[in-house]
């Protein structure tokens, strides 16, 4: 019964793939739209080399292993029917057989080889390690992406954009709920692209199911992965190596857009990190610093702090009334740069810009129950940068 | 001579005997599966629905490590090792355990360990919330200070389970009834002296990984602190080295028990004792050599990659083996379905399942999608719960007429089969679906895609906690009220020396050994061959 086994295996794998492939029951490529539902069943087929090397060797061995399953469940269905002792039947006594013992080993084991040929060339493709055109470093933060486009000069931090109240149910979530972030990555289409992986505290994992690029964000080391996107459009993965209480909330969003959209993007970051500069040097105003300091708090700091700056007791210190931010302003801008040590306080020193850690701790010291009275600036941060 | 057991608590504490040593470590272990189910059920209703709504994500990383640390540390191992407490002396002739002080220690430290590690839940900070991988820097400079107490209980879980290992390797070697040779020995007991090994093998290695631990979190070293010049990698390492052994360490003993109970409600022999005896070997030696298979995303080169999906590939084809053997043992034979087969042909089934999506998780290419995501954690519940869990389950209405000398009610006992069966299937098929979807695992919460399959699968786990409380009720009333019974034999088809002590089995049996001797008289006209798992013996009953 096995041996005629491959035949049928290859003409049924080769009738459902493709109908697979058009598309029954696969998602399309292009994530931004919200699938899911209970129709949702199947890996994506993805949209560059990798992913669907991937999907096809996935494919492939569920088919083999349905139609093992189909024979051999078939067959222990069939006695445990045929063979009740209720039925009369007298039980045999027989308990070994050289032969067939001989060949459930080998055939599947010649099965096991017929399996590993397609899955070496699949994993060939994930290592395909040929002429990157880009280098993306991808750096994974409790519990938020950066991302640097190397030689470019760009570099930014990408967070979620869900809010807390939504997460807690007190707003209704909206349709991208956690598949939403401040800033995505956005890569060019048509190029290779090398990410260059690595994590900042604990390990994280950058995860594009689209891509089928997954790899981990160790401290200490580089992974790399690569991609090349022929269809522009917004991709959405996740983190998925556990990596602390804000785990499920550092979503992956990558744009992809056309060569000459991306280079047009890449020149107005450039101009905008040259406004941003300029404003380091600038006076800025109570109101200004509040209303900036708000948005740095809410993305950055509400998640542990609290919307309410009253922190969760026992774990995460309170903001509002804490001593540190009603005392003087070095003591509270020494935190953010450095962070605390042996806590979840991280250092924000290369994650805000001095721009937003001035409006941030601005905010903290004049919202709630603090009202120091003081002003801080950007120049204050980048000087106290400077004399560390 | 005949002596019973002491009286009060005090039997309880300071019993050398194998049988109330056993039942303890079931006893316990029944204890520890309703705890790690109740943390399940937290985890289940918080992911019901989108959204957090009844605990905090920092609560809910504590519980899907503390479910994972619970369920294979305190629910699964002793239960396996109970199992083999009361029947390894049994099966293989022998008076009790060959060390039994160290058996009633072994045993002991258990509920401390578990007292030690359960206790950080309410200490500042937070229990364990690094899953129960534990990966560093996670684990070591972000962790709660409760680190040190989950480090301490894992180790005197380690010198339970290794003092465990060792008591059962000096019975099988060294206490075996006369006649009984290495290929008479049930199934039970082999597949139990291989485990055995296994842990006198890795449990040291997750004593060195939380020591290392320990030394970087107290005392400077930087073994997986990068900033230190260690490799936080190198913790994966060791962690699998250990970490793939111990699942196998869960499932082997699970084989022995469904090849105890498929011959009985087949009545026919085993089908392949011999290779069966070889592919639970073949498995416990590849199982050292596939541990980065759950590394694959770790940025491995190449190389290591291919050998590593090769190695893990092969473990297809002993457990082929395994499972083509009890279908064989069942075909031709006369079939009957008790609980115990019922659980046990659900495992065969289920087992496979699970080990069709482990041959898919293999392929490296494909596992970087599948890679920590709920695929990945149906898979393991495939194979722990439908495997490990049922089979304990199945060893439970199988043995415990004979334990106690009640029969259990079968009406009661199918009924809560096929609850436990349908749900099991609706908690854990959907999670497939989920995972290729894209969940990633231990995630507090989900993007608005994945709530259907979640809803399914609450409601399935809850419905399965359900079906353990209808266990629970089974035994309790069993052991209370079930049908008194004294047939020494229990089962129509059941062979081996355990079935030839009185029911229930007496506080001490086989003073003096029974003698197997080959081609000598059968119990059972269909057990007079060369049926090497089962000669037929001449037994000295209980001396009491």
């Amino acid at each position: 019964m096995l041996k005629r086994a491959p035949a049928l295996f290859s003409s049924l794998i080769a009738t459902t793939t493709l109908m697979f492939y058009n598309g029954v029951f696969a998602k399309a490529g292009d994530d931004s739209e919200v699938g899911g539902g209970l129709g949702q069943l199947n890996m994506p087929q993805g949209v560059t080399d990798v992913s669907e090397a991937a999907f096809e060797v996935h494919m492939l061995m569920m088919w083999i292993c349905t139609v093992i399953g189909v024979i051999v469940f078939g067959f222990m269905f069939y006695v445990m029917y045929a063979h009740r002792k209720s039925r009369g039947v007298e039980a045999a006594n027989f308990h070994e057989h050289l032969g067939v013992e001989i060949a459930w080993t080998v055939v599947p084991a010649l099965i096991l080889i017929g399996m590993a040929i397609p899955a070496t060339s699949a994993l060939l493709k994930v290592y395909d390690t040929d002429n990157p055109d880009i280098d993306i470093k991808v750096t994974g933060y409790q519990w938020k992406w950066q991302y640097e486009h190397l030689g470019a000069g760009i570099k930014y931090m990408s967070e979620m954009r869900t809010s807390q109240d939504e997460i807690w149910g007190r707003e209704p979530k909206g349709e991208h709920y956690l598949r939403e972030v401040t800033q995505p990555l956005v890569i060019p289409a048509n190029k290779k692209v090398r990410f260059l992986i690595t994590g900042n505290d604990v390990i994280h994992s950058w995860w594009v199911p689209d891509f089928g690029v997954k790899r981990d964000a160790v401290p200490g080391l580089f992974t790399a992965a690569w991609a090349r996107v022929e269809k522009p459009g917004l991709y959405v993965g996740e983190c998925t190596e556990l990596c602390g209480k804000g785990h499920a909330f550092m979503p992956v969003v990558v744009e992809v857009k056309e060569e000459a959209d991306y280079n047009i993007w890449l020149t107005e970051k450039k101009e905008e990190a040259a406004v941003y500069a300029s404003t380091i040097g600038k006076q800025w105003s109570h109101a200004e610093l509040m209303e900036k300091g708000e948005k740095v708090y809410q993305i950055s700091c509400a998640g542990c702090h609290q919307p309410s700056g009253d922190g969760i007791a026992g774990v995460f210190p309170a903001v509002n009334g804490s001593a540190i931010v009603n005392g003087p302003a070095d003591g509270h801008i020494g935190i953010l740069i450095n962070g605390v040590a042996g806590s979840a306080m991280q250092s924000f020193a290369d994650q805000l810009s001095e721009v937003d850690i001035a409006a941030v701790i601005h905010y903290k010291r004049h919202s709630w129950g603090n009202n120091v009275g003081d002003l801080i600036q950007p120049a204050d941060v980048l000087n106290f940068k400077n004399a560390q | 001579m005949a002596h019973g057991p002491a009286k009060g608590l005090g039997r309880w504490l300071f019993t050398t005997n194998h049988k109330d040593i056993g039942t303890l470590y079931l006893l316990f272990s029944f204890a520890m599966f309703l705890l790690g189910g109740a943390f399940a059920m937290i985890i289940r209703a918080e992911l019901f629905q989108p959204g957090m709504q009844l605990i905090e994500p920092e609560f809910f990383i504590q519980m899907t490590t503390m479910h994972g640390l619970v369920m294979v540390f305190g629910a699964i191992m002793p239960a396996f090792v109970g199992l083999a407490n009361w029947m390894i002396p049994l099966m293989i002739g022998a008076p009790d355990m060959a060390l039994p002080r160290m058996n009633n220690l072994s045993f002991w430290i258990l509920p401390f360990a578990f007292a030690i590690l359960v206790s950080t839940l309410f200490m500042e900070g937070g229990g364990p919330n690094f899953g129960w991988t534990f990966y560093a820097p996670l684990s070591t400079t972000y962790a709660p200070d409760s680190v040190n107490y989950f480090i301490f209980s894992m180790h005197i879980m380690g010198a339970s389970s290794i003092m465990g290992s060792i008591n059962i390797i000096a019975t099988v070697m060294n206490m075996r009834a006369p006649g009984m040779t290495y290929m008479k020995m049930p199934l039970f007991v082999w597949t139990w002296l291989i485990t055995a090994f296994l842990l006198v093998a890795v449990m040291p290695v997750l004593a060195g990984a939380v020591t290392m631990m320990l030394m970087d979190i107290n005392f400077g070293t930087s073994f997986f602190n990068a900033a230190g010049g260690g490799d936080p990698v190198l913790f994966q390492h060791v962690f699998w080295f250990f970490g793939h052994p111990e699942v196998y360490i869960i499932i082997l003993p699970a084989f022995g028990v469904v090849s105890q109970i498929i011959p009985t409600y087949s009545r026919k022999p085993l089908f392949g004792y011999s290779s069966m005896v070889y592919a639970t070997a073949a498995i416990a030696f590849l199982s050292f050599v596939v541990w980065a298979h759950h590394m694959f995303t770790v940025g491995m080169p190449i190389a290591g990659e291919l050998y590593f999906m090769y190695a893990t590939m092969l473990i297809a084809v002993p457990t082929g083996v395994k499972v083509f053997n009890w279908i064989t043992t069942m075909y031709r034979g006369a079939l009957t379905y008790e609980t115990p087969m019922l659980f046990s042909i659900a495992f065969v089934i289920l087992f496979t399942f699970g080990g069709f999506t482990g041959l898919m998780l293999s392929v490296a290419a494909a596992d970087i999608q599948y890679h920590d995501t709920y695929f990945v954690v149906a898979h393991f519940h495939y194979v722990m719960v439908a495997g490990a869990v049922f089979s304990g389950t199945a060893a439970v209405y199988y043995w415990l007429p004979k334990w106690c000398g009640r029969m259990y009610d079968e009406t009661m006992g199918k009924v809560q089969f096929w609850v436990a069966f349908i749900a099991f299937n609706i908690t854990f098929m959907p999670q497939h679906f989920l995972g290729l979807a894209g969940m990633p695992r231990r995630y507090s919460d989900y993007g608005l895609q994945f709530t259907d399959w979640n809803m399914v699968s609450s409601v399935g786990a809850f419905l399965y906690g359900g079906a353990q409380l209808l266990l629970l009720y089974n035994i309790v009333r069993t052991v209370k009220y079930g049908q008194l019974i004294d047939d020494p034999k229990v089962w129509e088809g059941a062979i081996g020396l355990e079935w030839l002590v009185p029911t229930p089995a007496p506080y001490h049996t086989f003073v003096k050994p029974p003698v197997i001797k080959e081609g000598a008289v059968g119990a059972e006209e269909w057990l007079i061959d060369e049926t090497p798992s089962y000669a037929s013996y001449k037994t000295v009953t209980d001396a009491g």
